[in-house]
């Protein structure tokens, strides 16, 4: 059956509605790579955010590296604020597993200890393997999709975001 | 025939040599040690990736610098780090080197990081590996003889992207004691590879092997010529330790003619950078002032060292 996929934009705002009421002096963005830092971006500027955006890439965390191996092309992360007792909310496109919220948790940590975490994310697609869970959530599947399927947030030429559906 | 540097997937199993390391995966190493050198500003410097291996830093001859690094790499990366002090324990009461190797093993080593006086040492072991069924344990050659010193030849070309950006538009020049170098041959490969369109050898005679030119390079004796337009001047350490006989008058009259001045350096760009793998004979192969200056990137080299070790370390790892 095909999937009736929202349109990212509009999600996008839904998400700058959801956070507002919570925002304070010591709220931080941390968008996850390649989605995440897109999406974080765009929430950054659009909720007007003191503290400068962070980004980071979770490949020197993830746990599938010993049956993997290394992401050929790991990005540099970039934490340019004190994390120490920063109010901060991770910021992905997707929500599947958990195991990138986790690695990008552990990530964290390593700057310093923040006051709180929060999760924020465009899209949950079901599939959980971790107890974990967004505060911020646009748009939830109805159904989960089947493992061969691929949700992904994509960007084109103008800035513009949308959602994408990839069979592997 | 197979490269016993990468595994029947053509990943890299062992760094053992950049000469036939292809193009795809010498520039992955460098594109993966970028994000590494951030792990230095970090308030907890450590990543997860080797947590629970056990590197083993086997140096069969003396280092400083490059045990040091390769100990700092393995230990940010959660690995454990033993420090064999070879020289001074089992091989002198007589212990072969793929004996202790194989007791290493039965220790349950994931990694060797190998320096050996004899050229081919580490492969070697990594043959040994091989043929006795223990592809997942890994190798990583320190330097060995006058062969190959790999790391540094990585973390080398790792620094002159770092400031140049491109190696497709520029001119390096080698200068010095290029016979006993494995640093330099490391060089020399990498800079063919990468496809640097101009790399000179620059030092006298008596130092520079012969049939030098089939490596792709140009030679120099005069070293006003060879410095003249550079972007880049790696110089190489006047090896004492390892001259036999006089191919030399003495360090002085060595400095007089191959030493880097400022006189001379200021025929190459004004940009030019200057390398030094280290430990630096000041008054021999440089003069301070150059080593000292503003076009010196030597220490930063260090610091690029650390990165480019953790990337070789958890390519290795990882496959």
């Amino acid at each position: 059956m095909p999937i009736e996929l929202p349109n990212a934009e509009t999600l996008l705002a839904r998400m700058v509605e959801q956070i507002r009421p919570d925002l304070s002096e010591r709220t931080a963005l941390v968008g996850i790579h390649t989605g995440g830092a897109w999406l974080a971006r765009r929430l950054h500027r659009q909720l007007g955010i003191k503290a400068p955006l962070g980004t980071i890439d979770v490949s020197f965390y993830r746990d599938d590296y010993g049956s993997r191996g290394l992401h050929p092309r790991p990005k540099r992360s970039d934490i340019p604020f004190d994390v120490e007792s920063a109010d901060i909310i991770i910021v992905d496109d997707v929500l599947y597993t958990g195991r990138t919220t986790r690695a990008a948790l552990n990530e964290l940590f390593d700057y310093g200890r923040p006051g709180r975490v929060d999760l924020a994310v465009m899209c949950d697609r079901h599939g959980r393997e971790l107890p974990i869970g967004a505060r911020y959530c646009a748009f939830t599947l109805p159904q989960p999709l089947p493992a061969s399927r691929t949700l992904r947030l994509s960007r084109d030429a103008t800035g513009t975001l949308s959602l994408r559906l990839i069979d592997a | 025939m197979r490269n016993p540097q990468l595994n029947k997937h053509g990943e890299l199993q062992h760094l053992l040599s950049l000469d036939g390391l292809p193009l795809s995966i010498l520039g992955a190493i460098l594109d993966i040690a970028a994000p590494f050198t951030e792990v230095a500003e970090r308030e907890i410097k450590k990543l997860p990736l080797l947590r629970g291996k056990s590197v083993f830093n086997l140096f069969f001859e003396n280092s400083t610098r490059t045990r040091t690094t390769f100990e700092i790499a393995a230990k940010r990366l959660s690995a454990d780090v033993i420090n064999l002090n070879v020289s001074t324990s089992s091989t002198k009461k007589g212990e072969t080197l793929l004996d202790t190797i194989d007791n290493l093993c039965a220790m349950q080593a994931d990694m060797f990081v190998v320096r050996h006086e004899s050229s081919g040492a580490p492969y070697l072991i990594a043959d040994h590996l091989h043929a006795t069924g223990r592809d997942h344990i890994h190798v990583i050659n320190a330097g060995d003889g006058r062969h190959a010193h790999p790391t540094q030849g990585l973390l080398d070309m790792y620094t002159i992207r770092h400031f140049k950006k491109e190696f497709h538009n520029l001119i390096v020049v080698v200068v010095g004691d290029v016979l006993h170098s494995r640093v330099a041959r490391s060089q020399l490969a990498a800079l063919t590879t990468l496809g640097v369109p101009e790399v000179r050898v620059v030092g006298p005679r008596t130092l520079l092997p012969t049939e030098v030119e089939r490596m792709g390079v140009r030679v120099c004796h005069d070293m006003n010529e060879g410095l003249r337009g550079a972007d880049v001047v790696m110089m190489l350490r006047l090896q004492n330790e390892r001259m036999n006989g006089a191919l030399l008058p003495s360090p002085q009259e060595y400095f007089k003619v191959w030493g880097l001045t400022p006189e001379k350096l200021a025929l190459a760009k004004a940009d030019a950078i200057v390398l030094h793998p280290g430990p630096m004979n000041r008054g021999v192969e440089i003069d301070s002032t150059v080593a000292d200056g503003g076009q010196a990137v030597i220490l930063p080299q260090v610091t690029f060292g650390i990165a480019v070790r953790m990337a070789v370390m958890s390519m290795l790892a990882g496959n």
